[in-house]
């Protein structure tokens, strides 16, 4: 899994959708990941952040 | 030939008054807009624009960079003439500029606004929204809920963020109020404006001749950006004064439509008290629900591009009805219900793309910390009018009630 951190916008959704994985950088505000490799617990959350990224800034595979 | 054509197609924003504040459009009319999923529509200035209405293509529309929020270009769809100021005006705006403009000044932002941020001020909403109660119960019963709650309260919560001394809130309060007052004349709102925006001018003078480490949004902009030359300091004013009004009405209306639906079924309102766990989920639904943008979001195409199986040229206008996408059937099941259980993650009240709402994480914590604790202090609130009585902002950018009278 990989985020683009030149295309996130900080809206902030996938911090909200699955905190386990994703997380904000306190300077900036742009998406951080805290878990490359998220558990099989997380799927659907995960693929919820990808749906719900608003800048397409998250991918999977 | 294209003059008959012309006068055939529908209105936007509507003729016809919706039935309810909660029935987005006139049945015939929703009917005739919602068969397809992109429709042509004639404006109040005479030019036409495409209406996209459903979840998909409003979502591929506003992800689109070939869509541009610059009202200044040519063939964006306007409701009414731009007045001339506007140029001069616009610095720091950033919603409506677009690309790396629009990037750099958002991203000096995103911080502040992000969830973890919101979630260090809470103790500040909580007892912004004690206040605001206070203010209420002093007021009636009975009391208007829009003037003596749902509008001062995101009015006061920005005021702290930004860093507005206390002795200023009034000010900056009755300008801003004016600034949302439809029946005021053009020009004195413009007069508004500008007070506000001398105000902001001069609020950040002052903070720069006597720089200090308050922790506040303005002082840090300018220690961190204007300071070292990276931001103006009209650019900071602009965006001071965006933050306010994005933020001010838009979640005043939520809170007025909100009381207004929820009392309606008293359990529903019982269980915002009962049952704060689900506030959370309520208020996306709400936001769903409501949408209260609901003349949609208005972009003028870059480039030819299809979207729905509509080629949209370079040059022509589009309006994402955001109302609409939210009750797509294909999205949400029986999406004119109300479901205080429904999980409405996928709503796009807060709009999509690289414009989307900023203030999201503020605005869902003022929603819920405001609802939840009018529900614990004024359990037995309801609604002290009839239906009909009740007037609504109709074509204004941002639905919702002009007034509310309330009793306990
Ligand atoms: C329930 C309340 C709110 C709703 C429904 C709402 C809705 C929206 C929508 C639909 C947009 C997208 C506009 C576009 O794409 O053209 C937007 C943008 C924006 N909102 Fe909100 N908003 C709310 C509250 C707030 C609050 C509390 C703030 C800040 C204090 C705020 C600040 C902004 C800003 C600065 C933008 C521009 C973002 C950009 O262009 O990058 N909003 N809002
Ligand atoms: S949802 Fe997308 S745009 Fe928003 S913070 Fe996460 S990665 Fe960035």
């Amino acid at each position: 899994m990989a985020v683009d951190r030149e295309r996130c916008c900080g809206a902030g959704n996938c911090v909200l959708t699955a905190p386990e994985v994703f997380d904000q950088d306190d300077t900036d505000g742009l998406v951080l990941l805290r878990d490359p490799a998220p558990g099989a617990a997380s799927r659907d959350r995960v693929q919820r952040a990808v749906d719900l990224c608003p800048a397409g800034a998250i991918r999977v595979g | 030939m294209t003059q008959t054509t012309q006068t055939d197609l529908p209105h936007w924003p509507p003729v016809n008054p919706a039935s309810s504040p909660f029935a987005l459009l006139d049945d015939a009319e929703r009917l005739r807009l919602a068969d397809q999923a992109v429709t042509r529509v004639q404006l109040p200035t005479g030019a036409t624009a495409w209406l996209v209405t459903r979840h998909p293509e409003v979502r591929q529309l506003l992800r689109h960079p070939a869509f541009s929020s610059d009202l200044q270009r040519p063939g964006f769809p306007l409701l009414r003439p731009l007045p001339p100021e506007v140029t001069a005006d616009s610095q720091g705006a950033f919603i409506r500029m677009d690309g790396e403009a629009h990037l750099r000044l958002r991203r000096m932002l995103t911080a502040e606004f992000m969830i973890r941020n919101v979630r260090r001020i809470e103790p500040l909403i909580h007892q912004t929204v004690s206040e605001a109660l206070a203010d209420l119960a002093a007021a009636g019963p009975p009391a208007d809920f829009v003037s003596t709650f749902a509008l001062p309260l995101p009015s006061k919560v920005i005021c702290h963020l930004l860093g507005v001394p206390y002795a200023d809130h009034d000010f900056f309060q009755s300008r801003s109020r004016l600034l949302l007052n439809r029946q005021v004349p053009m020009d004195q709102l413009q007069h508004a404006a500008q007070e506000l925006r001398e105000y902001l001018r001069s609020l950040i003078d002052a903070k720069r001749a006597r720089p200090d480490d308050a922790d506040d949004l303005l002082s840090r902009l300018i220690r961190e950006r204007v300071e070292p030359g990276e931001l103006g300091v009209d650019e900071l004013g602009g965006m001071a004064l965006l933050l306010l009004i994005a933020g001010h009405e838009t979640t005043a209306n939520m809170l007025g439509l909100s009381v207004l639906l929820l009392t309606r079924h008293p359990g529903r309102y019982a269980l915002l008290r009962d049952r704060p766990d689900l506030a959370p989920s309520m208020v996306d639904e709400l936001l769903r629900y409501l949408s209260i943008v609901r003349t949609g979001l208005f972009r003028v195409a870059t480039e030819d591009v299809e979207i729905g199986d509509r080629l949209i040229r370079a040059g022509e206008g589009v309006i994402a009805l955001l109302s609409l996408a939210n009750r797509d059937p294909e999205v949400f099941d029986d999406p004119d219900g109300f479901d205080p259980y429904r999980q409405a993650h996928q709503h796009l009240a807060f709009g999509f793309g690289m414009h989307q709402c900023i203030g999201q994480p503020l605005a869902r914590a003022e929603l819920r910390v405001a609802l939840v604790e009018l529900a614990r202090r004024f359990p037995d609130l309801r609604v002290a009018a009839d239906p009909q009585e009740l007037t609504t902002r109709d074509n204004s950018v941002v639905f919702g009630l002009d007034a509310l009278p309330v009793t306990w």
